[in-house]
């Protein structure tokens, strides 16, 4: 386990150091520590430049903010159009759910967000806050990372094959492996601007929701996402969602528009301490909410 | 007690702002109101996931009332003008915010008027003021 993590440990610093990121079409004003522009105001149709072949490379940041009101293109506003297609496992899932955000949210004192814990968020829930990425590839994968509590991923893009979702974790030249906060991901080039993904292996309905609002996804989920380089400056994120065990059919959760950032940007940093958490609750959070 | 927060809360008058989003105390707790505090800092407490100002407040009957007023992450509300030092022990301020619902003295920061008279986000009410960082997100 050790070794496997220092690999790719050593990979992805390798891929950091080496590969140069994609510079935007116009630089940040003179500051020495730039930070991230969400609003970079979009680059004007005549100065628009064609995307690189065949990467996603980048600083990644998104104008949607953080999808609190639930995943981008179904937000939990109990609007009829925005309702889910549950299975009844699922519909008694979400239910189980206390959110502090959407249609169904409760007081904090009643809340049971497992990211009010710091747990991880699990994927694909990290596409649906806070999204903002820095992304590195080489020849056999692409890192990603993510701003929200500083997590990275790996997508394996030389040709492996997805692993076969089991029961509990994912088989793999016959060996049972566990399942996973960011699962097993594997891509492949549908063309030299699109970038298609496939996940599987990820963690339990107990253990992770899909997002802010306590929509449910379970460990046999198949998520497939979709990175289109529209030209130099943006890349479409589109993700879909398969699970059978809690929604009745496949559909899309999120179709969002990342705009590239300054390559120089010093990220802020967002890590969910729990220590910090148990003193914020206790001088205010706890007395705040009605505890 | 909740006499003496009506007395503390009719001080000011009853102003609309942008609903909030917030980390743990959810969009559903905060007014949509403001108050306007004018108190004596116990405490600033300059850490993630909020910064949170301890001050006490002299009600017209002359009681005291504890609040406990939330801002973003120092990272967040940094470029807004607030400090680690922007707060000491025994300064008078003067804290517009908005308060929970459950009529607790608690509250987000709209704006603040420090002891040096130094004005940081919307102070008196209305719009979107300090302590909620440079259009942050919810954390």
């Amino acid at each position: 386990m050790l070794d496997r993590f220092f690999f790719v440990g050593v990979g992805l610093l390798s891929a950091a150091l080496v590969l140069p990121a994609n510079a935007p079409a116009q630089n940040s004003s003179g500051q020495t520590w730039p930070g991230p522009v969400p609003n970079r105001p979009p680059v004007a149709e005549k100065d628009k430049k064609p995307a690189p072949r065949r990467t996603i490379t980048g600083m990644w940041w998104s104008r949607l903010g953080n999808q609190a009101k639930g995943v981008q293109l179904r937000p939990n506003d109990g609007s009829p159009e925005n309702e889910l297609p549950y299975t009844p496992y699922g519909l008694e899932q979400y239910k189980a759910h206390k959110p502090l955000e959407g249609f169904d949210a409760v007081p904090p004192a009643q809340a049971n967000d497992p990211r009010v814990a710091c747990e991880p968020l699990g994927f694909p829930r990290y596409n649906h806050y806070d999204l903002g990425v820095q992304i590195f590839q080489d020849e056999n994968k692409i890192a990603m990372l993510y701003h929200y509590d500083n997590r990275w991923r790996i997508i394996w893009t030389d040709g492996r094959p997805l692993p076969k979702l089991l029961d509990g974790g994912v088989e793999i030249d016959g060996q049972f492996h566990e399942q996973r906060w960011f699962g097993y991901s594997v891509g492949r080039w549908i063309d030299d601007y699109t970038l298609e993904v496939q996940t599987v292996g990820t963690m339990p309905e107990d253990r992770v929701w899909l997002d802010n609002t306590g929509r449910p996804i379970s460990d046999q989920a198949r998520i497939t996402e979709t990175f289109k380089r529209l030209d130099a400056d943006t890349l479409e994120w589109s993700e879909t969602l398969e699970d059978p065990k809690i929604y009745t059919r496949p559909w899309q959760t999120m179709k969002i528009p990342m705009t590239l950032q300054d390559s120089r940007i010093d990220v802020l940093t967002r890590y969910c301490s729990p220590v910090e958490t148990d003193q914020y609750n206790k001088i205010y959070g706890d007395s705040a909410s009605g505890k | 007690m909740r006499n003496r927060l009506v007395i503390v809360l009719s001080v000011v008058g009853l102003l609309s702002t942008v609903p909030l989003q917030a980390h743990h105390t959810g969009a559903t707790l905060l007014s949509e109101t403001t108050v306007t505090l004018k108190g004596v800092v116990k405490n600033w407490l300059w850490s993630n996931p909020h910064c949170l100002l301890t001050l006490e407040v002299t009600g017209a009957d002359g009681q005291v009332v504890q609040w406990v007023i939330e801002a973003q992450a120092p990272n967040s509300i940094f470029t807004e003008g607030y400090r680690k030092n922007s707060f000491k022990p025994g300064d008078v301020v003067t804290v517009t915010a908005n308060p929970v619902t459950n009529g607790r003295p608690y509250g987000r920061f709209a704006g603040v008027v420090l002891a040096d008279g130094t004005t940081i986000g919307n102070v008196g009410g209305g719009g979107r003021g300090g302590g909620r960082g440079r259009g942050a997100p919810a954390q």
